[in-house]
């Protein structure tokens, strides 16, 4: 089921168009990757899904229907760009934000103080926000936007500012949030954890999408005709009308060797070549990662452009 | 709860839990009681102490007991003492003074003499020569021989004051103090320009912190931005009056206690006995040669004041300060709040600032030439138009002002709150999440035509 849709979505500024008929379409209860270069229209397009701006035309819908000004307390949203009163108390600030998102008073208390043990910082609860190390800011911060169980959670680069040990926890904490039923929107530069994270992605380039679908299928589509083949032993598998050896290295008596396949490409051909050669632990495509992917995308598009 | 109201609260709690704001609410008053203490203090102490002069007449009698003992000074008349008899040891002999008479006083007003080891208050040397001058004048008199001139002297001794009255179109007149209009002109006028300035750049400043430390996307992914903005100008609002209300009372209670702890015994009875009927205070003058003379005026002085003070409109000048400071307010506050929203900073609210404060100074500068000429037509239109009219019109209401012309004021006010409002809450809605590049007059225009 899709939770969450954006259709043709367009939204121009006086000098330039920050979104040109952007369509996403977010199935429910995964996490949805939104890539893009600086100055896209990521933000954009994040602001017209927290109704914080209007699109000047397409439709926004969640759950099937037109997006209304209630829906905002069913949106949870972390900026990328983020800050707290630094003169208030850390309780009494989060306590202020789960109100304004509609929570009363009883249940944002019992919540906040759950969240709280359970990151570790409730021995903060009365320190002033400018007492707090950046790290813990942003912890705060994440429990205040997830601490009214939104449907759609939209996190703009969540893991900038943290240690590893806190990365890994806020990992877990948005697995275990979709697990729970909510459905995410992840916007981030970095393409590791889209790897690692995302079940599909839209990429935006000067407000249009260039590439969008799920990761797995991405990743094999630009797999071009490259192989890696994992074998036992050392072993220099030489080139043949068949492919082109790229790499070869050999380690604690493996051999992981990248090979690039002719056209027409056939499979057989290869595999019979690399079994002759010697002992084949594994072989498969070789995956380009999604960082690559972005690069390669970005640029030919960028050409393109340049040439027209 | 309803969002903006948790908004108003916010704004509201954070600001009254201030540092800042205790003191201020705290230390004002202070100020304010000195401003009333003061005064009374001044009146008592000067002639606190008792004082003995003896007065040497060189010979004549001409003067003796022509100078009346007052309250406080006894005049002893010394016969037979020379000056230098006495000059260098008066106040071993437990005089104040020594006041020494030349016979050719008469033709010779310089011929008098006070000694003293300390300075003499003014009023005892008002009494002096008060009282010389008025036995030389009888004594000039005395010689054209004119009969019954005591008789003629008391019903000849007169005093003059403008009574002011104004007629109005109705023919019916009112009499009016034109000092005390002054006093409530200035006070209303500068009151309001400060109250003014100083929330409404509350406001502003609230809104650039929100904006710099960059809360206000997370807040307006919950609410809509102008909720935002009105719950913060309302949230001001009431810290101000909350201040205000305070400082009234704060200013009365201290009053109170300095009454009645600090201030010497009848030293308050003696104010609050001036607003006394002037028929008293007449046949008081009129005995002419009674020993409370120069009180006698003071006296007089005091009861025009406070009868000046009664007779002002108090309802119409209350009822409209708090109409001018929550109009004028919601109007400066907005634009503050605007030009808040413009700016990454404080250092750059500068260029925006200057067409938001040159009314709120012109205002201020007519409302202090109102004050010398309540009628001309600058102050007439000043106080009709919106942006300086709460700060001209508080300077012009002491003086009697038509009741259309503060219809007219208050409603053009009204309607261009609503303008202004919307106004703002445009730019705003745009301003808040505009980071990094410095806005222009010209982007500000495009803002406010953004739709959506």
């Amino acid at each position: 089921m899709i939770l969450f849709e954006a259709k043709e979505v367009t939204k121009r500024f006086a000098t330039q168009t920050a979104l040109d008929r952007v369509s996403v379409s977010v199935p429910e209860q995964s996490i949805y990757g939104l890539l893009g270069p600086n100055g896209a229209g990521k933000t954009t397009l994040i602001r017209i899904i927290n109704q914080i701006t209007a699109p000047d035309s397409g439709a926004i819908f969640l759950n099937g229907r037109p997006i209304n000004p209630d829906d905002v307390n069913s949106i949870g949203y972390l900026p990328e760009e983020r800050g707290l009163y630094r003169k208030m108390k850390v309780g009494e600030q989060a306590l202020y934000l789960a109100q304004l998102k509609g929570l009363s008073h009883a249940e944002a208390m019992r919540r906040l103080k759950y969240w709280f043990k359970k990151l570790a910082i409730i021995d903060w609860w009365d320190k002033k926000v400018e007492e707090l190390s950046k790290g813990m800011q942003q912890k705060v911060q994440f429990v205040t936007t997830v601490l009214h169980e939104p449907k759609l959670l939209i996190f703009d680069e969540p893991f900038t500012g943290f240690d590893p040990i806190n990365v890994k926890q806020i990992k877990d904490e948005i697995l275990f949030l979709r697990e729970r039923g909510a459905t995410i929107i992840f916007s981030t530069h970095n393409m590791s954890s889209v790897e690692e994270l995302c079940d599909n992605i839209t990429l935006i380039n000067k407000a249009q999408t260039i590439l969008e679908g799920s990761v797995e299928k991405i990743r094999h589509d630009w797999a071009g005709n490259e192989f890696e083949v994992v074998f036992g032993g050392e072993v220099n598998p030489s080139s043949n009308g068949n492919f082109t050896l790229l790499s070869s290295v050999f380690d604690e008596g493996k051999s992981r060797v990248v090979i690039k396949a002719s056209e027409p490409v056939d499979n057989n051909a290869i595999l019979r070549a690399m079994t002759a050669a010697g002992q084949v632990l594994s072989f498969n495509p070789a995956l380009p990662s999604m960082n690559e992917i972005f690069i390669r995308v970005v640029e030919t598009k960028n050409k393109e452009a340049v040439k027209n | 709860m309803n969002k903006i109201a948790l908004i108003i609260r916010r704004e509201y709690i954070t600001r009254v839990r201030k540092k800042s704001f205790l003191i201020m609410t705290f230390l004002t008053p202070f100020l304010f009681a000195l401003i009333f203490i003061i005064p009374a203090l001044v009146m008592t102490n000067e002639d606190k102490d008792f004082k003995k002069i003896a007065v040497i007449e060189d010979g004549s009698d001409l003067f003796t007991n022509v100078i009346p003992d007052t309250k406080d000074t006894d005049f002893e008349y010394l016969e037979g003492v020379k000056l230098n008899d006495i000059k260098n040891n008066f106040a071993e002999l437990g005089y104040y003074g020594v006041l020494y008479i030349s016979p050719d006083l008469v033709a010779n007003p310089d011929a008098i003499q006070l000694i003293s080891r300390k300075q003499p208050p003014i009023g005892l040397l008002d009494h002096i020569s008060g009282s010389l001058e008025k036995e030389i004048e009888k004594q000039k008199l005395l010689a054209y021989n004119i009969e019954n001139l005591d008789e003629i002297l008391r019903t000849i001794n007169t005093s003059v004051r403008v009574q002011t009255i104004k007629m109005d179109e109705t023919g019916s007149a009112r009499e009016t103090s034109t000092g005390i209009s002054m006093a409530l002109a200035y006070i209303g006028g500068f009151l309001m320009y400060m109250l003014v300035f100083m929330f409404g750049s509350m406001v502003m400043r609230g809104v650039i912190e929100e904006k710099t430390n960059r809360i206000v996307e997370v807040i307006v992914s919950s609410v809509k931005p102008v909720q935002l903005m009105l719950g913060k100008i309302i949230g001001v609002a009431l810290v101000g009056l909350t201040q205000f209300a305070l400082w009234i009372v704060l200013t009365l209670a201290l009053v109170m206690v300095v009454k009645t702890n600090l201030l010497p015994e009848g030293a308050m009875e003696q104010l609050q006995q001036l607003p006394q009927s002037f028929a008293e205070a007449d046949q008081a003058t009129a005995a002419g040669s009674a020993g409370t003379t120069v009180t006698a005026e003071q006296l007089t002085e005091f009861q025009q004041i406070f009868a000046g003070a009664l007779s002002m409109p108090w309802g119409l000048i209350i009822f409209s300060f708090v109409f001018y400071f929550l109009t004028g307010y919601l109007l400066y506050a907005s634009l503050f709040a605007a030009i808040g929203s413009a700016v990454d900073n404080e250092t750059e609210t500068q260029q925006f600032m200057l067409p938001v404060t040159i009314p709120i100074i012109l205002g201020l500068v007519v409302a202090m030439g109102t004050m010398q000429n309540p009628e001309s037509s600058l102050s007439f239109w000043f106080s009709i138009i919106p942006l300086t009219s709460p700060i001209v019109m508080m300077a012009r209401i002491p003086f009697d002002v038509p009741a259309w012309e503060i219809a007219l004021s208050m409603g053009l006010m009204l309607l261009t709150i609503v303008g202004a409002v919307w106004m703002a809450a445009k730019i705003y809605r745009t301003g808040i999440l505009m980071y990094g590049k410095k806005t222009s007059y010209k982007e500000l225009w495009k803002w406010l035509t953004y739709k959506g």
